[in-house]
Order: C-alpha cells, then sequence, then structure tokens
C-alpha cells in the first residue's frame, strides 16, 4: 500500500485539482484512456458534491493491492450537513441543486465498487474502488 | 480563463483546448448567447476533441447552452468527443439525447449547412 495523497476541496478550482491528480496517479498505475477517463469523471463528481453541500472536506488516492489486484481507491470525506435519505440520492435524475441528478447513481456505475455512509449533521464518507483489469 | 469563439462567416467556432471548470463553463455559456446576439451568427461548432473530461455539471452546461442558442434561432453542433469522454458519459447516464453531434470540425460544418439549408 503506497501512502495517500489527498487534495483539499474549498474552491472550485480544488475540483479540477482534484481530478487533475486523480488522472495522473491512474495513469501511472497503468489504466487505459477509457479508465481514466471514469477515474477523473468519478473524482470530479464526488469533488463537486464536496464543494456544493458540504463546503469543506478533502479527497483522497491510495493504490491499492488486494490479493495481487491493483487498482485506485478514491475516497470523499467531509463534515458537511450529512446526506438525509440516502437511498434517494441513490436514485438517477434526483438533485436538489438542479444539476442533472446524475452525480452518485452515475458515479457507482463508473467504478467496481461504491459504498457511502453519511450522518445527518456529521458528514459523509465515501470509497469508490476502480481495479485494473 | 475565457474560452476563445471566433466568427466564421455566419458561423461561431470554437475550440475548447483547456481543462474546463465550472466558472470557466457559465463564462463560456454567457460569452457564447452574447456573441451570437451581437454577429447574429445562425450556426455553431464546438469542437471537443481536447476535452479529457466532460462531467455531469460540464454535460448539463453544455446541454443547455444547445437549447439556448436554439431559442435565438442559431443552431449548435458539438464535434470531436473523444470515445474515452462518450463511454464515460453514458457510464455516467448522461445521453445529450437532443444535442447534434459530429465526428468533427469538418463534419460539424457539413452538418450545419445542411441543417440550415446552404
Amino acid at each position: 500500500m503506497e501512502p495517500q495523497s489527498c487534495v483539499k476541496i474549498k474552491q472550485e478550482w480544488d475540483i479540477v485539482k482534484a481530478r487533475q491528480l486523480g488522472r495522473d496517479i491512474a495513469r501511472e498505475v497503468g489504466f487505459g484512456t477509457v479508465d481514466q477517463a471514469r477515474i477523473a469523471t468519478t473524482i470530479s463528481e464526488l469533488a463537486r458534491n464536496i464543494y456544493l453541500y458540504a463546503e469543506d472536506g478533502e479527497i483522497c488516492f491510495e493504490v491499492s493491492e488486494e490479493s495481487g489486484h491493483k487498482g485506485i481507491l478514491i475516497s470523499s470525506v467531509d463534515t458537511g450537513p450529512g446526506i438525509e435519505n440516502l437511498s434517494q440520492v441513490m436514485e438517477d435524475g434526483y438533485s436538489t441543486s438542479g444539476g442533472l441528478g446524475a452525480g452518485l447513481p452515475g458515479v457507482k456505475r463508473l467504478v467496481d465498487k461504491f459504498d457511502i455512509e453519511s450522518e445527518t449533521g456529521k458528514g459523509t464518507q465515501i470509497q469508490a474502488v476502480k481495479w485494473l483489469r | 480563463m475565457r474560452i476563445p469563439i471566433l466568427k466564421l462567416h455566419d458561423y461561431l467556432l470554437i475550440s475548447i483546448q483547456t481543462e474546463i471548470d465550472d466558472n470557466t463553463a457559465i463564462q463560456f455559456q454567457e460569452d457564447l448567447l452574447d456573441k451570437i446576439h451581437t454577429t447574429g451568427s445562425t450556426g455553431v461548432v464546438i469542437d471537443l476533441t481536447s476535452v479529457e473530461i466532460i462531467d455531469s455539471f460540464i454535460a448539463k452546461v453544455l446541454g443547455d447552452v444547445v437549447s439556448m442558442s436554439d431559442l435565438m434561432g442559431a443552431k449548435v453542433v458539438l464535434t470531436g468527443i473523444q470515445p474515452a469522454v462518450a463511454v464515460t458519459l453514458i457510464d455516467l447516464g448522461v445521453h445529450l439525447k437532443n444535442v447534434p453531434t459530429a465526428l468533427d470540425l469538418e463534419q460539424g460544418l457539413l452538418k450545419l449547412h445542411r441543417e440550415l439549408g446552404e
């Protein structure tokens, strides 16, 4: 397991910084262009959620190797208001911000593993993993 | 950061060469509508060949600018969407169904010519 690298999400431009760093790591790990785009898009969606709803949080990356399987682990941690109805935000088309509502359910389709935990008033933690094929 | 908009006869040409952040995208939306208004352009090609990532927000801005331009009487064609970007958008569940697209700038201009009956 390699050391973590993190990007704090405070300003809008941090979304771009996070997805650029994530893409660079994905390229180093050996992901192809399509998976690099999937990973960068995942990061962009997660970072935007922090920026829009939580105002304070970070995106971290870890290169993970589990039983000979190499992959990238993306985690998003914020201390925002949390999500009241988790099942609702995981539905396609649901949005409170006037967006496309593609965010979280879309991200779930872009990665191989997706876990979300949220507590109202405390914050939200998301872990997404993409394995190298 | 501003995305340059070039005028060519009745058309406007845009090639997005930089990483698009949210502000740049919103600014571009306004700039394009202004430019359509001041030039009276009837067709617009937005070339995305150099764009490596389109997330749900950028996709919404692009889809919206197509509809907005349409309201003003200008047809917009998006061109050069990369294979990886196309795959990612569909995975994400963003289909951009009513957005005219073409393979590249050349095809995009041809499509505008046909649609505008010139």
